[in-house]
């Protein structure tokens, strides 16, 4: 459990999520990694390839860079907490808090998604009337010459380790009770 | 089974008519070659090339580089001439890297390119050429592929033996070809013998950086120094000069400077110089040559004017020059990968004549001397010889090595390759080359440790072998696949220049280093704008600096105002770009100058001094993205008394 709600703190060090953009005249796909309190990768050259079909810029400051960190930190605290005081149905307490947090984190992050790919400049340069650009949720989908992955990235996928510890834990601390 | 035979030999002689057949349609040059050795050279569409090359421009001054097998040119830097596609030598960053001790000069004659070396293997770390007209020695970056720095040689003229490296890159060397009064003077021509000079000098290079700086010079007799070679192994510390001349001749040489039967290779210990330099064994002498050096940091070059030169005089130096006597005016110097064999082409001589490390050095022991010649001694022909390759062609020029104990050289006027065995002298093979072939080299032949699998061959006459373009025909190198016992010719492809010498080595060496582009916040230019919220005009006097930037796909700013006829405009521009093959160029109406092509991350300026009043469209001149054609903008010129204001703007803000 403790392992687990450790596992959260490399959040602030590895990226949550992964977009990639590949197309043939990139050998090296265009890549944004969101982290809990920045983007980071191409960013530059999204943005100038994203400004003719007049697409916003990625943010620098989003609301979510200023919220993420301190309730990963909390939950992390919590985590660790419950771990010390070793009551299995606060390890599904966490966990469930974790799955709530996490849906609520997936929703907004596709409201970002939606808005990004259809707030567009009406004066932009290049228009395909119905046309939005907005990433996949998770997946991969064809956007005009891009193909846009979507997917965890390395911290994201030790924050689903993590909760899956929880989970564990909750078990194997259940089948030492009742050896107990 | 009889009947089996009988089919095989039909087959057989159907193969052999046909081989007359097609051998009848070859041309009269030669040279059809089959499609299995056409796979050899061939690099399918997307595949990397396995070696780079960097072939000499010759009279263009520039270096190429190609790749080899397939011998597709990539790119031609600028050296020691002006070209007005990279704005070199037009833009404010690099005139002074064609600036010399007589002033700006916009064009020279590049020879000999040589790689830098590591223990006696190439390193990928620079290249060095030397510029043959007005004395100087480039330094390349293998990271940015820009020359860096040139250095100008004082007390020579034709800077022909050079720039090749020692095994530690200790130094470039650059010998004079024509000798000259030193320190130059008016004085009569006749009396060139005893009284001209030859220098031989010894650049030496920071091993961080690269920088160049004339160590000292060797002060030398009045004869030709033609090519020369490092030691290596056995032989490091020491130079090999050929030279021809020796019979000081100062008009007619193709006569008078033939009659010696036998001239030299000096040999230098350039230990033992440094030896001479500690001790405070040299004399200086006030010279003024330029040494320019661009920063990449800056993204600009400045020019430092270089006052003196230590002079080191052999004829009061003892173990620091000999003489080894070679037939007939030697031309190529070349020592094979152990060191121990210096193989010097008397290009009038039936043989090839190769010394003896290991001799030279028991000769010296044993002071077997013939003679002195201005004080330095002639060692005794046969005590050094290692051997002689009897009757291989006629012309011997350039000898080059594979690292398997076999020897290449080429043969002007029989127009050919010749392989031989280093030790029996023995002839193995010999291949045509069409025509009349100067220079060869195998990746890696300058170094201990050759790459044996190329050859490149390249040829001072084409006539007939390429399709024709009026009275100047293309130049050409012919590749040549040396992995099997017998030399087969793969490839012609033509060349920019005349390609004198060139270096080669695997890709790998250079590939992973090359510079993808600038970072913006290293710009330390004194006119970068490092974001379109800077841009902007400044007035000082009559003098104008535009802070300009581009970015896919406009400028910033793109309309300017308050230009004067009679203003002196300097246009700073910034490619803001901070990725892989986004260059942007720059242009203006009726500029008297070049345009400028922008690496992504780098500032370069241009000076434009308007003469008409009008509105003057600029425009990026490298199709940057879909709306490069909307990339652009106008200057406003007004007369010299207007009152309109000075203002520059981007979508009317």
């Amino acid at each position: 459990m403790m392992t687990g709600a450790l596992l959260l703190l490399t959040l602030f060090i590895l990226p949550l999520w992964r977009i990639t953009l590949e197309a043939p005249q990139y050998p090296k796909p265009l890549e944004i990694r969101i982290h809990i309190s920045k983007m980071a990768g191409d960013i530059q050259n999204i943005n100038i390839m994203n400004h003719y079909v007049g697409m916003e810029k990625l943010p620098e400051k989003m609301k979510e860079f200023e919220l993420f960190p301190p309730i990963v930190v909390a939950m992390s605290v919590i985590g660790l907490l419950f771990g010390f005081i070793g009551k299995k149905k606060l390890y599904l307490v966490w966990f469930a808090a974790m799955v709530i947090l996490g849906t609520a984190g997936m929703y907004d992050f596709y409201r970002w998604e939606y808005n990004y790919g259809h707030n567009l400049n009406p004066k932009a340069a290049i228009q395909f009337p119905g046309t939005t650009y907005q990433p996949p949720l998770i997946g991969s989908k064809v956007i005009l010459n891009f193909r846009a992955n979507s997917y965890p990235a390395s911290g994201g996928y030790l924050l689903f380790a993590g909760m899956f510890l929880s989970v564990a834990a909750f078990y194997s601390a259940g089948k030492e009770e009742k050896r107990m | 089974m009889k009947s089996y035979s009988k089919t095989a030999l039909a087959v057989l002689f159907v193969l052999l008519l046909s081989l007359v057949f097609f051998g009848c349609q070859q041309k009269p040059g030669g040279g059809a070659i089959g499609q299995s050795t056409a796979e050899k050279a061939f690099v399918a569409p997307g595949e990397y090339d396995s070696h780079y090359a960097f072939i000499s421009g010759g009279f263009s001054g520039q270096l190429a580089i190609h790749g080899l097998p397939s011998g597709r040119l990539f790119k031609v830097i600028p050296v020691f001439s002006v070209d007005a596609e990279k704005a070199w030598g037009f833009n404010e960053e690099t005139k002074p890297m064609l600036q010399t001790s007589h002033g700006f000069i916009p064009w020279d004659d590049s020879h000999h390119p040589d790689l830098s070396q590591t223990n006696g293997v190439i390193d990928g770390r620079w290249c060095f050429i030397n510029a043959n007209n007005t004395p100087r020695v480039a330094r390349i970056s293998l990271q940015t592929f820009e020359t860096e720095e040139i250095l100008e040689i004082p007390n020579s003229a034709g800077n022909h033996s050079s720039s090749f490296v020692t095994e530690n890159t200790e130094y470039v060397v650059a010998g004079t070809r024509f000798s000259v009064p030193v320190p130059q003077r008016d004085m009569p021509i006749a009396e060139y013998k005893g009284n001209f000079k030859g220098t031989l000098s010894f650049i030496k290079i920071d091993p961080e950086h690269g920088h160049m700086n004339v160590e000292f010079q060797i002060l030398m007799p009045g004869f030709n120094y033609d090519l020369t070679h490092p030691g290596r192994g056995k032989s490091h510390g020491w130079m090999f000069f050929t030279t021809y001349n020796t019979e000081e001749a100062n008009t007619l040489l193709e006569v008078n400077a033939s009659q010696n039967d036998k001239d030299y290779i000096a040999a230098i210990n350039w230990k033992k110089a440094e030896e001479y330099i500690k001790a405070g064994k040299f004399k200086t002498l006030p010279s003024k040559y330029a040494h320019n050096v661009y920063d990449e940091g800056t993204h600009s070059a400045a020019t430092t004017m270089e006052k003196e030169v230590r002079v080191l005089d052999p004829a009061e130096l003892p173990g620091l020059v000999y003489f080894l006597p070679t037939p007939k005016s030697p031309h190529g110097c070349d020592v094979d990968p152990s060191g121990e064999y210096i193989v010097g082409s008397g290009k009038l001589a039936a043989a090839l004549t190769v010394h003896s490390f290991t001799k030279i050095l028991k000769a010296i022991e044993e002071e077997k001397f013939d003679e002195h010649k201005y004080g330095i001694p002639v060692l005794n022909f046969e005590a050094i010889n290692a051997g002689t390759v009897e009757q291989p062609g006629l012309g011997p020029l350039h000898t080059e090595f594979d690292g398997k104990g076999n020897a290449y050289t080429t043969f002007f006027i029989s127009s050919e390759v010749v392989k031989w065995k280093l030790g029996t002298w023995e002839v193995l093979d010999r291949k045509p080359t069409y025509y009349s072939v100067g220079h060869l080299m195998i990746p890696g032949g300058n170094s201990r440790q050759p790459f044996g699998k190329y050859l490149l061959a390249m040829n001072k006459i084409t006539k007939d072998r390429y399709l024709p373009t009026g009275p100047e025909v293309c130049q050409s190198a012919q590749l040549y696949d040396i992995s099997g016992d017998k030399m087969e010719l793969i490839l012609d492809f033509p060349t920019i220049g005349e390609p004198h010498y060139a270096a080669g080595c695997p890709a790998e060496l250079i590939m992973p280093n090359s510079k993808k582009y600038y970072k913006i916040e290293e710009n330390n230019h004194p006119y970068v704008t490092r974001s379109e919220a800077d841009s902007r005009v400044v007035r000082e006097g009559k003098n104008v600096h535009v802070y300009m930037t581009m970015i896919r796909s406009h400028f910033s700013p793109d309309n300017i105002e308050g230009i004067k006829v009679g203003d002196r405009v300097y246009f700073h521009v910034t490619n803001l770009e901070q990725d892989y093959d986004v260059p942007h160029g720059i242009a203006v109406l009726g500029a008297t100058t070049s345009e400028l092509l922008i690496m992504p991350g780098q500032t370069e300026t241009f000076v434009w001094e308007p003469k008409e009043v009008g509105v003057w469209p600029f425009y990026c001149t490298d199709f940057c993205s879909a709306l490069h054609q909307e990339m652009q903008g106008y200057v406003r010129v007004s007369p010299e008394n207007s009152n309109v204001k000075l203002t520059w703007t981007l979508d009317g803000e």
